[in-house]
């Protein structure tokens, strides 16, 4: 196989990983508007917390986009 | 036609200039809209504070809904201590998101979609959080990453192997989480705008079916102001987050 075809195959290996980053994030967002829905008395005060876990799970994914754009461009 | 990834080039403007030591000090586009960022936030929060009055008008509001949302992020995670840290992490918010909105601008340069400019800034807050840490509580910080609780010293030892790691990992995590997200935007806008060149090329068919794309990249530029803002916003949260394990550690 040719190098250049493998450099393309391995980006696009590496981008599955952010979509183990997309059910991380959605899990977040999904389960803070149950509780929100749940007691919207205490959603405000959370939101930040939500913020904070979906910016943490979205950085792994990022990582695999990094990993895949070093493959493609570096 | 540019490629997605030409937008990023870094151009030294009016030539190069020095040569300090072997490292190129040129004035390049990056430091040109770093400097425009800089004084857009002066420009801004000078004109809003210029003439304040009891009940703000516009400018004044945008201004305090600014202040008062990073002031009310300190001190949600940082509490009474957190004070002297405030002007660091606005102006960390500040220019982070005026560079991520003045990238969005067609034509514009993205200054935090270069590693460099991002990674720096982590391992800034990061060396701030180290610093402080040891300052304020000494050695004994290191109890840090020393679990609490009573369980077996093997366990702690391997728990506090994980804790150095994951520390240690913040800084490049830090950087890269916004680096990625700008250049993931910028890119994934540029290839959505390529579809629209080549697909109008096909002849009428093509132009019209061009218009799926088109909205297409008028929503991704919707979802990249947001995005901008959010990724502003994390980085002053995680700023905070991390500043906290320096002020009050458990003991």
């Amino acid at each position: 196989m040719d190098a250049e075809a493998a450099k393309y195959i391995g980006a696009g290996i590496a981008c599955i990983g952010m979509g183990g980053a997309g059910i991380g994030v959605g899990h977040i967002f999904g389960n803070y508007l149950a509780g929100a829905l749940r007691n919207p008395a205490a959603a405000g005060a959370q939101f930040t917390n939500a913020l904070i876990g979906a910016a943490l799970a979205e950085g792994l994914g990022i990582f695999s986009l990094v990993v895949a754009l070093v493959l493609l461009f570096g | 036609m540019a490629g997605p990834i030409e937008q990023f080039e870094i151009k030294e403007l009016g030539g190069k200039l020095f040569n300090l030591g072997g490292y190129d000090i040129s004035f390049t586009n990056s430091a040109l809209f770093m400097g425009a960022a800089v004084a857009t936030i002066t420009g801004i929060l000078w004109l809003a504070s210029r003439r304040a009055e009891m009940v703000p008008g516009r400018l004044q509001s945008v201004g305090e809904m600014w202040y008062g949302m990073i002031r009310g992020m300190v001190d949600n995670v940082l509490g009474e201590d957190g004070k002297p840290f405030f002007p660091l992490v606005f102006s960390l918010f500040s220019f982070v998101l005026m560079a991520n909105m003045l990238g969005m601008f067609p034509y514009f340069f993205t200054v935090t979609s270069h590693v460099i400019v991002t990674v720096a800034m982590a391992f800034f807050v990061i060396g701030l959080v180290i610093a402080v840490g040891l300052y304020k509580h000494g050695l004994g910080w290191f109890s840090l990453f020393w679990p609490a609780g009573n369980i077996n010293f093997f366990m702690k030892a391997f728990i506090a192997i994980i804790e150095v790691i994951s520390f240690l990992s913040r800084p490049i995590s830090l950087g890269l989480r916004l680096f990625g997200n700008m250049l993931a935007g910028h890119i994934v806008l540029k290839v959505f705008a390529g579809f629209v060149v080549s697909l109008s090329a096909l002849g009428f068919g093509g132009a019209l079916s061009a218009i799926a794309p088109m909205a297409m990249a008028v929503a991704l530029t919707a979802l990249e102001f947001l995005v901008a803002f959010l990724q502003a916003f994390v980085f002053a949260i995680l700023t905070c987050v991390y500043l906290n394990d320096a002020l009050h550690t458990h003991h």
